[in-house]
């Protein structure tokens, strides 16, 4: 038996996706074995339940249902929820590898699990019932159900404070009626957390339930981004909500900010994924292409662009694992949160078009997962706080006044 | 019926790691290295799990080495098994390793000892026979199916040109090999129990050590790759007797 023969043993997991990790810096002495398993199960699980397929997913424009069911026996959906919720009981630093992970894998990806983590179990958890509590999370840790979370209105994206959707006390249930636009797993979702205002102009969560009635969630079509992901609308007509189904223990917009601020700190991570993947790529294009006879490696122009990607990424890893343990200790602000967020996202994107420039034509198809990161990060420069606003929250925080109120 | 499984693992260079010596060319360089566990004991601890979850089985790991094989050891908890044991000491050649998992296994009363077909590092595949031959029970490798009914068990074993079935009772000794179950990958909810699951840590027996290393090798790097025109097979019978001096 040879070591290429035991090599043979890892093919049917490993396929085409040889991903390994640089770790310039040493960080790893900073995680422990634990954190360290942690990311090597999520990398096993997307290299064997993601990349084979990705590519065909987002070229089809299709939700893989089957994955939500995966994420669920993972574990990857509530990661930090207690676990008598049947969350993972987990701290801050290994959320984020797990969303570091899943979006070296594919940023869609990612989001269908940070939205179902942190916007949807979050809230619950945060500012439910303990009726809600068992009711509901529980299901949606093991996948069985599937949750969304609806802020963003068509006319209310940076500015949501100003929202249109809204509820009327009827005695024994609310009336809700709105609608809530760009909203990751609508179509598929089973619940969906809403924020809408009451009679007093307050705004209070909901869960809403699909199947009640005049409560619908068209798809949005036509995406050039997040194409594994599903996107909708939610729209309520009319909608009778139970009493019980209102979040009781936070109002105010600070109640869904507080939602966002956990997801964007996944997402500072996530985004770190995927420039490791585009790095990773570059890198061994870098060596394998030839071109005036010699490795396209070889030229000084590609190792200045491996170089600053090498740094950028680094100094993002760095970042993260800062803001890991801020938020371990529950000291992590909102603008510290945003300047992980909008540097991480930025750089990620940066390294995914130089990472394209050095695949050449190549690098524009579906061979490589250059491009489909590329086009995914446009979303998520833009989501959860688009790159502006985050730089309006670092604003606000260093002069002391808002340039968006 | 609740049976109780050993399953052997090791601990070895993942399969893409760059292979170097120390120690003039006698002991491998751990350096840099990242270790996993063995993709056949893998395998045999994959089944194992199968078993447990099927018909209920407890399960205790057992791994031969230093202290640092423990986050590897605590990764074969997370996956499923309930107990581990490590014998504190370096695995120094087959004889060694066999000798100290027959010690445990005669305390451990287990019902079946499951390994790899062999580990990834030094290859030997003789372990399981060994033990075997310690203990006094039937092994078997490479198996690559096993059933249980009730005390009896099925196997299906790979041998030269065809399939070799079997039956045997237990207690029995496997080396396993694909595809006897589906690789495990631990998940969250594992890792985090793994945590407490006990890992006890046993002290050696002594065994007079019977193989010495002399001096390791590594295959001659690969040569440069000749391409002959299509148009010309000549050329390569050409090459294949004056250069390669295989013909």
């Amino acid at each position: 038996m040879t070591m290429e023969d035991s090599l043979q043993v890892h093919k049917k997991l490993a396929r085409q996706d040889l991903f390994e990790s640089e770790d310039f810096y040493g960080l790893d002495e900073l995680l422990t074995e634990e954190h360290k398993m942690i990311r090597a199960a999520i990398r096993d699980f997307v290299k064997r339940e993601i990349s084979p397929y990705i590519e065909d997913w987002c070229q089809n424009s299709v939700f893989p249902e089957e994955i939500v069911g995966k994420f669920g026996e993972m574990g990857v959906f509530g990661p930090q929820i207690p676990a008598e919720y049947g969350g993972g009981g987990m701290d801050y630093i290994s959320y984020g590898l797990i969303m570091q992970e899943i979006e070296r894998g594919d940023s869609g990806m990612r989001s269908t699990a940070s939205v179902q983590s942190s916007l949807v179990m979050y809230p619950i958890y945060k500012f439910g019932t303990e009726g809600q509590r068992k009711k509901y999370l529980p299901k949606l840790a093991s996948g069985k159900w599937l949750g969304c979370f609806g802020l963003t209105e068509p006319d209310y994206g940076s500015n949501p404070s100003g929202m249109l959707t809204h509820f009327k006390d009827m005695g024994d249930h609310y009336l809700l009626n709105g609608s809530k636009m760009w909203i990751s797993n609508a179509p598929e979702a089973d619940i969906a957390v809403v924020w809408a205002k009451d009679e007093n102009r307050r705004i209070h969560g909901l869960i809403i339930e699909r199947g009640m009635e005049g409560f619908s969630t068209p798809e949005t079509k036509n995406k050039w981004s997040l194409r594994a992901s599903s996107t909708g609308e939610l729209v309520f007509d009319n909608v009778k909500v139970p009493k019980d189904n209102l979040l009781l223990n936070k109002s105010g917009l600070g109640a869904p900010m507080m939602c966002l601020d956990s997801a964007r700190y996944g997402i500072s991570w996530g985004a770190v994924g995927a420039a490791m993947d585009c790095f990773f790529q570059a890198k061994k294009y870098s060596q394998e292409r030839i071109q005036f006879e010699k490795p396209i490696g070889s030229f000084q122009l590609i190792q200045k662009k491996l170089a600053e990607m090498l740094t950028e990424i680094t100094k993002a890893q760095l970042l993260c694992w800062r803001l890991g343990n801020l938020m371990n200790e529950g000291k992590a602000t909102t603008a510290q949160i945003s300047l992980a967020k909008r540097n991480n996202v930025e750089m990620a994107l940066n390294i995914a078009r130089e990472a394209r420039q050095i695949h050449g034509g190549n690098g524009i198809t579906g061979e490589f997962s250059i491009m489909r990161h590329m086009m995914n990060l446009e979303s998520v420069i833009t989501y959860e706080g688009t790159h502006d606003i985050h730089l309006l929250i670092l604003g606000k925080e260093i002069t002391g006044i808002s340039a968006f109120s | 019926m609740s049976i109780k499984i050993l399953v052997c693992i090791t601990h070895v260079p993942d399969t893409t790691s760059k292979i170097s010596f120390t120690d003039s060319d006698t002991k491998f360089d751990k350096n840099g290295v990242q270790y996993i566990i063995g993709p056949y004991d893998d395998y045999a601890l994959a089944r194992a799990v199968e078993i447990k979850e099927s018909g209920g089985a407890s399960i205790t790991v057992l791994n031969v080495g230093l202290a640092e094989t423990e986050p590897t050891i605590r990764k074969a908890l997370a996956i499923g098994a309930d107990e581990a044991i490590r014998v504190n000491a370096e695995p120094v050649d087959s004889f060694f390793v066999a000798t100290q998992i027959a010690e445990v296994a005669k305390e451990g009363n287990y019902d079946m000892i499951l390994m790899g077909r062999e580990s990834i590092d030094f290859n030997s595949g003789v372990v399981h026979g060994m033990v075997g031959e310690m203990l006094g029970l039937p092994s078997f490798s490479p198996v690559m199916k096993l059933e249980l009914n009730g005390e009896e068990v099925s196997m299906t074993r790979e041998i030269e040109g065809g399939k070799d079935h079997l039956k045997a009772k237990l207690p029995i000794v496997a080396g396993c090999q694909e595809p006897i179950a589906e690789w495990r990958i631990p998940n969250m909810r594992g890792i985090m129990t793994a945590r407490t699951k006990p890992l006890n840590v046993k002290e050696p027996v002594s065994v007079e050590q019977h193989v010495k290393t002399e001096k390791f090798e590594l295959p001659p790097p690969k040569g440069q790759c000749k391409l002959v025109d299509p148009e010309h097979p000549e050329e390569l019978i050409k090459l294949l007797q004056n250069e390669a001096k295989v013909l």
